[in-house]
């Protein structure tokens, strides 16, 4: 299968968003009729490739040529590669969920002449369609109606009703269960016998080694390498070895930890996911914290981290089920985010512009909007407090800035993290949760805020660390919990961990 | 207020060579609001040419305060619930029925007229509360409550009004049509009382300005070039003055009705600018996910808005009885459009999070001068509305233009 002639190449392909390289020079060739897979850590640059792919980035946002079927092409827009017979499954599904199956299936492709659309003829091809995916389903029943299995199939049904020569699924498992995902690997291939090339990006290393054909591995943006598979020759430690094989040089600075007393314990701790009722994204979660420590939770995207920590924030997220938080060996209800700052706990999001700021504030309004009570007497707001207070952080933080007074959506990424940062440093936490604290950062101010991480611990506050990054977690916590499906799967000394050892035990339950 | 992380107060640089849009970027649009003020002096003078010199006659702009008074109250509400990423499109029918209240509770109850007062402001805090209640806690879109509020209180008020109520209590009636007592006397054809108020109002604008620029300059942070301040100061000094002069020189010196709106632009703008209050509808209009998780009660904040513009609508259904001398079924009618056309000339984003208190109010005498010039030119009140359609989208066309511009980069 995989000896067919070469479908798709891209060469040399580079992308920069500011500051940050998010592909540096990648290429890779796909086989007719193959299933090629794309493995790699979180931020390693796979979906960036997808989307460069798939028209997303057009052509002249990125260096590097794209040669599809043997001739150059040069995307403007997804309507062009989808034209050229190339289209993406994204990983949040793109179905309207109040229209029916049919209508979804030809939504922007409509079986019309002038306009009029031609409902028999849809029908028609709408039956044919969902037979080639192996469903039987009412093509009238509205999206919203059917699982997300299904859903899922007829994403790929609507793909093909494209006339599409090469799908790309991004993590197309992520949401399915297992039965589901045995029934979508299945189909996938016997559309690879009908001769239709795909292109899948996944987590589940153990899914990619039974589907794949040869997987192309990525690491910081660059190609690591492309394993060609022949039956069992290539097993999960294979790919992770790959994922994870780079050396740890001095990306951290050094830090002695002075670990105190348990400061900080969650015990028994469920959510259920607030729209999707009985789905619990944190599951019976058990965990501490000691002062000076800095501890990591590990763990792919999807598995519940953000979840239970914003949870725990107050229940800022899902529906709680029980649980208990202990500070300082005492029970205590936070059940919103002003009691949780008042016991002290901070929550550093990991999306910041979201969650984390106000982009239309100032850094010295938003560095007090979160600890405005401190400066603040019935009501009213010591403005000159605020500034000078402002005033520290950006000297003491080294947030580049001409004054206080500055706008935070003009700042840097690494720079707004330090506003944000200082934002909650203000409210003098015990226990400061910092979620993908380095996400979209350079490698510079990467340092920067571990260093501040490190300063955090050394004041006596514990810290919680939530990262993709192994080596960042590797790098700079003191202990490691793993997380996989709303569950803690593991804990480990980082001192003795690996990447290896970690990314086990956040893909596999049975670990 | 010393955190843990060691801070040594080290002063920061005073600035200098920052540039234009970080001296004046951030909260409110500092340079949006400058252009806004220019633009009102603008329209004045021009008006001020066309008409031949009457827009400005003393009694002129005393009753272009009294005709304006109730969209100044109104978009000072509005303002605040368009910050908040709400609208409120019930308040012309809110002031037609507790107009409609406040006529009976005087005509046929025998009201005195504070207490009549006082029972309209708890009334529009009645309706604010039962609309807030809808969109902060059941959370229904504001547009949807206050539409439904804009047809059951206009229901309301041609219930209650069916057509007029006559309103015969003198002093209640005077609220608009008088003036400040001028037991200062006059001086030539100048009403002392007046200018009094103006030299001190001057002088409470300088020295605050002083104050503020010590506090800064005390804690080693930015301050405004000196030239800068000064012109600033001048300015507004300059303005306060020549209000008061031409006031004092009409027939009854301050209207009521300044002193009530004045109050309010002062009370409102700190609230806006140094109260948590104020902070934190900035916020949640900015970002609500974000002031949540940043420990704001973003619900309590939205109720509490409602029933402040509700108790805003209640004193402009008082302002707008005592205007007129009755209570009217169909008042009110379009008054919450002119408020929120005042708030977005103001410089008010659509999408929330940006606004002044201040800018509502120019915004306000903006489209008021544009009334009151083109009615002393005669031209017809159609083309008036022509006109004011036209400065609206154009003041909203230009912020969003200027902001692509600096979104690009």
């Amino acid at each position: 299968m995989s000896d067919g002639p070469v479908i798709l190449e891209m060469k040399s392909i580079t992308k920069v968003f500011p500051g940050v390289r998010a592909l540096d020079n990648v290429s890779m060739s796909v086989r007719a009729g193959e299933i090629h897979a794309i493995c790699g850590e979180n931020g390693a640059g796979k979906s960036t490739l997808m989307k460069v792919l798939s028209g997303v980035y057009p052509h002249g946002s990125y260096e590097g040529d794209i040669i599809f079927e043997g001739q150059e092409v040069r995307f403007a827009n997804i309507r062009a590669s989808e034209h050229a017979g190339i289209a993406i499954i994204h990983q949040e599904l793109a179905l309207i969920p109040e229209l029916s199956v049919t209508e979804n299936m030809f939504l922007g492709n409509e079986v019309a002449t002038r306009g009029v659309i031609d409902w028999i003829a849809a029908r028609r091809r709408v039956v044919e369609l969902l037979a080639r995916v192996g469903l039987d389903i009412d093509p009238d029943i509205a999206i919203k109606n059917i699982g997300v299995g299904h859903q899922q199939l007829v994403e790929i049904a609507k793909a093909l009703a494209k006339d599409v020569r090469l799908l790309i699924l991004d993590e197309p498992t992520s949401a399915l269960n297992e039965e589901e995902t045995a029934n979508l690997l299945d189909i996938l291939r016997s559309l690879r016998s009908r001769g239709l090339t795909s292109i899948m990006i996944s987590h589940k290393l153990n899914e990619i080694a039974a589907i794949a054909d040869s997987i192309t591995i990525l690491r910081d943006g660059k190609t690591v390498e492309t394993l060609t598979v022949e039956d069992g020759s290539v097993n999960e430690d294979r790919i992770i070895r790959g994922m994870v094989g780079r050396s740890m040089e001095s990306r951290f600075p050094s830090h002695t930890p002075h670990i105190g007393e348990r400061i900080f314990e969650v015990r028994d701790w469920v959510v259920e996911h607030p729209q999707v009722p009985g789905r619990l994204v944190t599951k019976h979660a058990n965990f501490y914290v000691r002062a000076g420590e800095i501890v990591g939770f590990a763990g792919l995207m999807g598995a519940g981290r953000t979840e239970m920590a914003r949870s725990i924030f107050g229940r800022s997220y899902g529906i709680w089920h029980g649980g208990q938080i202990y500070i300082d060996g005492r029970e205590v209800e936070v059940t919103s985010v002003k009691e949780a700052i008042a016991h002290g706990i901070a929550y550093v999001p990991e999306d910041r512009k979201m969650l984390g700021l106000n982009l239309l504030d100032t850094i010295k309004g938003t560095i007090s909007s979160a600890g405005i009570d401190r400066i603040s007497k019935r009501g009213v707001i010591d403005l000159e407090a605020s500034a000078a207070a402002a005033e520290r952080y950006r000297t003491a933080m080294r947030i580049k800035a001409a004054s206080v007074d500055v706008g935070v959506s003009t700042l840097s990424g690494g720079n707004q993290q330090k506003v944000v940062l200082s934002k909650w440093m203000f409210t003098e936490p015990r226990l400061a949760i910092l979620d993908e604290p380095t996400r979209g950062i350079d490698v510079g101010a990467k340092y920067e805020i571990y260093g501040l991480i490190n300063e955090l611990a050394d004041q006596g506050k514990g810290v919680v660390m939530i990262s993709s990054e192994l080596p960042e977690l590797l790098g700079v916590c003191d202990r490691i919990y793993t997380v996989f499906e709303g569950r803690i799967t593991g804990e480990a000394d980082a001192r003795t961990a690996t990447q290896e050892s970690l990314m086990r035990q956040m893909t596999d339950t049975a670990a | 207020m010393s955190t843990d992380l060691n801070l040594v107060p080290t002063g920061g640089k005073l600035t200098t060579g920052t540039s234009w849009r970080e001296r004046f970027g951030g909260l409110g649009g500092n340079a949006r609001q400058y252009g806004i003020f220019a633009a009102l002096v603008v329209i004045i003078l021009l008006f001020q040419a066309m008409t031949g010199g009457r827009l400005l006659y003393p009694d002129n702009v005393a009753a272009l305060v009294n005709q304006n008074a109730y969209v100044m109250v109104l978009a000072i509400g509005m303002v605040m619930v368009i910050i908040a990423g709400h609208i409120d499109l019930s308040v012309g029918s809110v002031v037609a029925t507790i107009g409609g209240v406040v006529a009976i509770s005087i005509h046929d109850w025998g009201l005195s007229w504070y207490a009549a007062v006082a029972l309209a402001l708890v009334l529009g805090a009645a309706v604010g509360a039962w609309q807030g209640f809808w969109i902060a806690y059941v959370g229904i879109p504001a547009f949807i409550v206050t539409l439904a509020g804009m047809l059951v209180f206009r229901g309301l008020a041609l219930a209650i009004v069916s057509q007029s109520i006559p309103v015969l209590d003198t002093t209640f009636n005077g609220i608009m049509a008088n003036s400040l007592p001028n037991f200062l006397g006059r001086v030539g054809n100048a009403d002392v009382l007046t200018l009094v108020i103006g030299v001190l109002l001057i002088l409470a604008t300088i020295w605050a300005q002083l104050r503020a620029r010590t506090a800064l300059r005390k804690h080693n942070l930015a301050v405004e070039a000196v030239g800068v301040f000064v012109m600033k100061v001048v300015l507004a000094s300059a303005g306060i003055g020549v209000v008061a002069w031409l006031l004092s020189r009409s027939t009854g010196g301050s209207p009521i009705a300044l002193v009530i709106c004045a109050v309010l632009v002062v009370a409102y703008s700190f609230v806006m600018g140094r109260t948590v209050f104020g902070r934190h509808i900035y916020a949640i209009g900015g970002n609500r996910q974000a002031a949540r998780l940043s420990g704001v009660n973003t619900r309590s904040v939205d109720f509490w808005i409602f029933v402040n513009i509700g108790v805003l609508a209640g004193l402009t259904g008082v302002i707008v009885t005592s205007r007129l001398g009755t209570a009217l079924a169909a008042a009110g009618d379009g008054f919450e459009l002119d408020a929120i056309a005042a708030c977005f000339i103001g410089g008010a984003a659509v999408t929330g999070g940006i606004g002044r208190i201040s800018g509502a109010i120019v915004g306000a005498l903006i489209m008021g001068v544009l009334n009151q010039g083109l009615s002393i030119m005669n031209v017809d009140p159609a083309w008036t509305k022509v006109i004011k359609g036209l400065v609206l989208l154009l003041a909203v066309a230009y912020d969003l233009v200027s902001k692509r511009r600096a979104g690009t980069q």
